[in-house]
């Protein structure tokens, strides 16, 4: 019977050099549907939980679901699974683009790269054609021009590029895998893990079709979701107006908008950078992932004279041309976390980022991080080799290159601000979970996605539990921000909701209108499965459990489930959400509790054996 | 008779006109055997869907040594008999524009044949950045365009008299 799967992987040991193709195992499948569950499943039965995440024995895990390179609405999803040299957990970081489709075109729904290669090489995917080549060329070259370079070597202008840069060679901490560009796996350092297997790309081109076990009810289903997101304020209306940066204002104008690394909630100059600002005055374009209807992603240009500021010699870029992003997260780390409101240095560094290959959420905190550590004397300008006052746009622009190159201070940058701020003596500057940075949205002023980021098995994140849709933005319904009531049975459900959809390979921005009623049977009639949401949602806690008991299992107790003491103790100064603290213990216990764990967050044997995981 | 007509500042390049395309002729998702394409490029934000002009006096048709291409009565749309094609190729030589391409799967060419008036790329547009629209009157709305612009023109001129 013909359905969404390719059924087949491909293990490609960068040791000896060997390419196998295998079959997927089906029982696997069935209990994990694809993507993060399925690759999760590999990692945990394959690897010692213990293993050094940037040594040999670490496996890095591409994978796509059954729904990715289909027509279902942003079907576009690949997730790279492996063990974070930034948190020592587990990491499965979600990008869109065109290349996750590509892998499935080519026949694969994963690729399995284990071992590590002695020299430089890439990865050439041509449909059955799957040849390691030499990468010595273009070693040390930013993401964009290996991407133009493959394309060219590969003969194939249609071939999709995932590579690293400069800052994933050299194991910058949080390091990303960039695709066609502007589409990265950005956090937790998936880059730095390909970087210590000397594996500069991946270049897939394919040819073959994917096929539905249901087309009738496929397309029944499809239709549907397509109608809902473009009838929905958010997917049909506010992304495609403004991207990801119409959060901006709203964040702020709530108070919820942390600044100067998490010193305030607010940003005074917050309209310089909002989503409407650009929209108006940088925007050229929104441009799509692959079968994506709501089209959320921003291309902007920068005027004449901004392009020539701060110029650094990185790539054959034409600063003139047109770029993807920013997007609000990377505007709200490098911009309000470092005090900065130049548009056009934002969107500059935001380029390099994607250029070197570097998580622009953990730069710009860990940048915010040392300039706090700067202003406190901590850091002085001969460390730094720079002023680092916040508000200085020419570093936030000069850094990305030295963090990238581990050039100088740099060097200090590119291990996180929580290893940062531990060697210039204020462990409490730091601004995260589990050794990973804060994302944009102030855990003290929206209690929930305080819980969401300590209980995060990637460490500090948004993207496991996005509790400011309900919080802020009242999908699937309002709740109360500033309320602990109701929360840990809200996380666990968004927990568990979204290892569906990232198993799915639809985009977790899909969630803003549809819902597993809709999202389940885009998955049976394209799969060929018959779960029901009940059976999707056990799924997705089985996923929860299983990441969770290899965290324990690598060394990261339940004790590590907290937030810094600013966030738990020091009250809001001043604004809308004035002195508030994220009540952490009032939620914790509870979350242990709906999850079947004791109080150290150690699952139950009947919990383990009810999801089938012991 | 009605053509495709396409806004390229509309196209957000998501490809749901290559994955409807391709189901249509193939019955399977696959962008590689799309009729149209939505090109990309990145440089200056352009996106381009492009496909078949469905010329009048088509080359591909008139180029094909077995007449295995035929206009469709209803949509005026060149249609390639997959029974007859032999694989030779020769009209995409022929065409000028690219638009005719040959499957290896198959060893036949295939093309846009306009889905039997009902065009899936316009159909799954999610911007309506492709439209089908009546070809005598296309133009229209473009000279309507320039005519908009003229007016500043006309402005200046009035007021300088």
């Amino acid at each position: 019977m013909s359905n969404s799967y390719t059924d087949k992987l491909l293990r490609v040991n960068l040791s000896d050099g060997t390419v196998k193709t295998e079959k997927i195992n089906r029982s696997w499948q069935k209990e994990f549907i694809g993507g993060r569950g399925l690759a999760t499943k590999y990692l945990v039965s394959e690897t010692d939980s213990k293993t050094d995440p940037l040594g040999k024995e670490n496996k890095l895990i591409f994978v796509t679901g059954p729904l990715t390179g289909t027509s279902a609405p942003t079907g576009a999803r690949y997730m790279v699974v492996t063990k974070s040299p930034l948190t020592g957990a587990i990491a499965c970081s979600n990008s869109g683009g065109y290349f996750g489709s590509e892998l499935k075109f080519a026949g694969y729904d994963m690729i399995i790269f284990e071992g590590a290669s002695y020299k430089p090489v890439y990865l050439s995917i041509y449909n059955d054609d799957v040849v390691i080549k030499d990468a010595s060329a273009i070693w040390g070259k930013g993401v964009w021009e290996t991407e133009d370079i493959l394309k060219s070597v590969e003969g194939d202008s249609d071939s999709k590029v995932a590579a690293i840069g400069p800052a994933g060679e050299n194991k910058v901490l949080f390091s990303c895998i960039v695709n066609e560009k502007h589409r990265a796996a950005g956090r937790s350092g998936v880059g730095a893990v390909m970087g210590s297997k000397k594996l500069k790309a991946v270049v897939v081109r394919g040819t073959k079709g994917i096929g539905v076990s249901n087309p009738k009810r496929f397309f029944e289903n499809i239709n549907k979701s397509k109608e809902i997101l473009k009838e929905a304020p958010v997917t049909g209306k506010a992304l495609p107006a403004y991207g990801t940066a119409v959060l901006v204002n709203v964040m702020n104008e709530y108070g919820g908008l942390p600044s100067y690394n998490f010193r305030s909630s607010q940003f005074a100059n917050a309209d310089k950078i909002s989503g409407e600002t650009i929209a108006d005055t940088r925007l050229v374009a929104n441009k799509a992932c692959f079968a994506c209807t709501i089209a959320c992603g921003r291309v902007t240009k920068l005027p004449d004279d901004a392009s020539e500021r701060y110029i650094i010699s990185t790539s054959s870029r034409n600063w003139k041309d047109a770029g993807g992003g920013p997007e609000y997260e990377n505007i709200w780390a490098m911009a309000p976390m470092c005090g900065i409101d130049d548009i056009d240095a934002l969107i500059k560094a935001n380029w390099l980022c994607n250029d070197l290959g570097m998580d622009p959420i953990s730069y710009g905190a860990t940048l915010a991080c040392a300039m706090e550590l700067y202003e406190n004397g901590a850091i002085d300008e001969k460390t730094a080799g720079m002023n680092l006052n916040f508000g200085n746009s020419e570093t936030l622009v000069k850094m990305v290159y030295d963090t990238g190159h581990r050039s100088g201070f740099g060097n200090y940058l590119a291990e996180g601000s929580y290893r940062l701020s531990k060697q210039f003596g204020h462990p409490e500057f730091f601004m995260g979970v589990k050794k990973q940075e804060f994302p944009a949205y102030d855990p003290r002023a929206v209690q929930g996605i305080g819980l969401a980021y300590a209980t995060n098995n990637r460490g500090a994140d948004h993207l496991r539990a996005y509790t400011i849709a309900s919080e802020i933005m009242g999908i699937p319904e309002k709740t109360d921000p500033a309320a602990t009531e109701g929360k840990a049975a809200l996380t666990k459900l968004f927990q568990d909701a979204t290892g569906v959809v990232d198993s799915s390979g639809l985009c977790i921005f899909s969630t803003f209108a549809i819902g597993l009623p809709e999202i389940v049977p885009m998955i049976n009639s394209a799969a060929g499965s018959d779960y029901s949401v009940d059976d999707a949602l056990k799924i997705g806690e089985r996923i929860w459990n299983m990441e969770h008991l290899y965290n324990l299992s690598a060394g990261i107790p339940g004790a590590e489930d907290t937030l810094p003491k600013r966030i738990l103790e020091g009250k809001i100064a001043e604004g809308p959400t004035k002195g508030m603290i994220n009540k952490l213990d009032k939620m914790l216990p509870e979350y242990y509790r709906l999850r079947g764990w004791d109080d150290n967050a150690v699952p139950s044997k009947e919990k383990i054996e009810e999801l089938g995981l012991g | 008779m009605k053509s495709l007509r396409v806004d390229i500042s509309k196209c957000t390049a998501c490809k749901q006109c290559e994955l409807a395309c391709s189901w249509h002729l193939t019955e399977q998702f696959n962008p590689a055997k799309s009729a149209i394409k939505a090109f990309v490029f990145d440089a200056i934000a352009r996106y381009v869907p492009y496909a078949c002009f469905q010329c009048d006096e088509a080359w591909c048709m008139n180029s094909c040594p077995i007449s295995a291409i035929s206009i469709d009565v209803k949509t005026k749309a060149k249609i390639v008999d997959k029974n007859s094609c032999v694989g030779c190729k020769v009209c995409t030589l022929a065409c000028p524009f690219g638009t005719i391409s040959f499957d290896s799967v198959t060893g036949k060419v295939y093309k846009c044949d306009l889905c039997d008036g009902d065009p899936s790329c316009v159909t799954v547009c999610p911007t309506d950045a492709i439209l089908y629209k009546d070809v005598d009157t296309a133009s229209t709305p473009k000279m309507s365009e320039w005519a908009l612009r003229l007016t500043d023109a006309y402005s200046i001129k009035e007021a300088n008299l």
